[in-house]
């Protein structure tokens, strides 16, 4: 019975969360710190409008850079993992570039890429290529050659090997460095759409609110940044106890 | 008259540039014979077994399986090794119906499957339900391995070899991993299947009671490179009261005086 309480936590989560925003509203008592109250109403008028518009904006920025970031890391991750030699040529430049933060690099994207929708992307994908590649390439690398070795035993080619070994074997490492970096990816998100673009959630909040001081329009945003935020990182776990049953048998 | 099953016609193969672990070797297996193949650390067993299962090629000579070069994993050869090799994300009838389900996907093609008529998934699933119920593993069909003990996974994985329905059995130290009694159970499974299903059967082990229980014959490897078959016969086979009959200790002892001051190689 593990779904009612996780439930439940959530739920209870969300109260508390709730809870602490009216006492922080309640001390603060200035416009920038409006109960939530003020601003759920807010939230749900502008939601199917412009909001709903900006929030899809972003949502589809996301996903397109989660989409990117996969479709390259965790190929390139599988072979590394899987191909000694090349991942000891590769691994000092991943070990440098892993920890940069990429977000410094946007004025670089935005020169070489252009002003455009991709650039944003890009940036995105780019943050989470790293975190994919290193955890699948792990995972990868951790495949012991018993286990290719029996598998191919039982007649398995390369067609049969990617289906049930290494597809089956990365699934799990996307599934738990999107998990762990959505957050990171949003953050980003956040940076990259304050400017040279009219719509995402970033620019929302920063330009079309803060700006003009509409502070309950920009809490409306704030929430509907976090929801993306906690909606995906939900999906994502989901996804990761479907796949990974075998990991949470006790 | 039996055929031969495994013929090896002067091999050689060598890892890179190392010295040849195999020079100009030749070895014959007949039909349903057992053996046991025994040799110190670095001997070449493994890869001995390995170039069987048409893992490794040699870099000269050739190796028959039935009559046929072997130049990829031959379908009817099954191969069992010390790390049993389950998928841990699969439960154990998924890991159990893995080879048949490898089947499915190429087709009967003569090359990941045997030519001929495709499986019907019916008898799959019951040559599947037939297999954990002969080893006994019928009740942890829906576990996976991390929640099995190792001899139950090494069960799991000679149900998913033998519902391929093989000719040959390559075994390379399938039960050293395995606390003795778990290990003498598997011994005598293996004993039993084998004549249930006409088996071939080559053993790679390092333990000389082991291989002098399972193997009719023994093969024994020494240090690179390998020339010649060192062969012995052995009667005592199969047999549990082995150690009380006249000539054993014998026999023991003089494989063990082949295998020479291997420190390795204890019983």
């Amino acid at each position: 019975m593990k779904q009612p309480s996780k439930l439940a936590n959530i739920l209870i989560g969300l109260l508390m969360f709730g809870a602490l925003w009216q006492i922080l509203a309640w001390l603060i008592h200035r416009p920038i710190m409006p109960a939530p109250g003020e601003v759920i109403p807010v939230f749900f008028r502008l939601l199917p409008g412009e909001l709903g518009r900006h929030l899809l904006a972003s949502t589809g920025r996301v996903l397109a850079a989660i989409a990117l970031a996969t479709i390259t890391a965790a190929p390139i991750g599988l072979g590394l993992g899987q191909m000694r030699k090349l991942d000891r040529i590769f691994d000092p430049l991943i070990a440098i570039s892993y920890p940069i933060p990429k977000i410094v690099l946007l004025p670089v994207i935005y020169v070489l890429l252009g002003i455009s929708n991709f650039s944003k992307i890009f940036l995105i994908a780019f943050i989470l290529f790293f975190q994919i590649l290193i955890v699948v390439r792990d995972e990868a690398a951790n495949l012991r050659p018993e286990l290719i070795l029996s598998v191919r035993s039982l007649g398995a080619g390369r067609r049969a090997l990617f289906r049930y070994v290494y597809l089956p074997a990365s699934l799990p490492a996307v599934l738990t460095s999107l998990r762990v970096s959505v957050g990171l990816s949003i953050a980003v998100l956040f940076i990259a759409e304050q400017s040279l673009t009219r719509y995402g959630l970033g620019y929302y909040i920063v330009v079309k609110t803060y700006q003009v001081l509409l502070y309950k329009e920009m809490y409306a945003g704030i929430l509907a940044m976090s929801l993306l935020g906690l909606v995906l990182y939900f999906i994502l776990d989901f996804l990761d106890r479907q796949v990974n049953r075998h990991l949470y048998v006790e | 008259m039996a055929g031969s099953m495994i013929e090896l016609k002067e091999i050689t193969f060598a890892y890179g540039r190392h010295q040849p672990v195999f020079d100009r070797y030749s070895w014959e297996v007949t039909e349903r014979e057992s053996w046991a193949v025994i040799g110190p650390s670095g001997c070449g067993k493994t890869t001995l077994l390995y170039l069987l299962a048409g893992l490794r090629q040699p870099q000269s000579g050739s190796i028959q399986i039935a009559g046929q070069v072997v130049e990829r994993p031959r379908p009817q050869s099954g191969l069992i090794l010390q790390d049993h090799g389950l998928l841990p994300w699969a439960t154990v009838a998924e890991n159990a119906r893995l080879g048949l389900t490898i089947r499915t996907l190429y087709g009967p093609d003569g090359r990941h499957a045997p030519a001929g008529d495709a499986l019907d998934p019916g008898i799959a699933q019951q040559r599947i339900d037939h297999w954990l119920n002969r080893l006994g593993i019928a009740d942890l069909r829906d576990k996976y391995p991390g929640q099995l003990s190792g001899g139950q996974r090494q069960r799991t994985a000679i149900a998913r070899t033998l519902a391929l329905e093989p000719d040959l059995l390559l075994m390379d130290e399938p039960f050293s991993a395995l606390d003795a009694p778990t290990r003498e159970d598997l011994q005598r499974l293996i004993v039993e299947l084998r004549r249930e299903a006409n088996l071939t059967s080559v053993i790679v082990t390092h333990n000389i009671d082991e291989a002098l229980y399972l193997g009719r014959k023994l093969l024994v490897l020494g240090h690179p490179p390998n020339r010649t078959p060192i062969v012995f016969e052995n009667p005592f086979a199969t047999q549990a009261d082995r150690y009380q009959q006249p000539g054993y200790q014998t026999l023991f002892d003089r494989v063990r005086a082949e295998l020479g001051n291997h420190h390795e190689a204890a019983v």
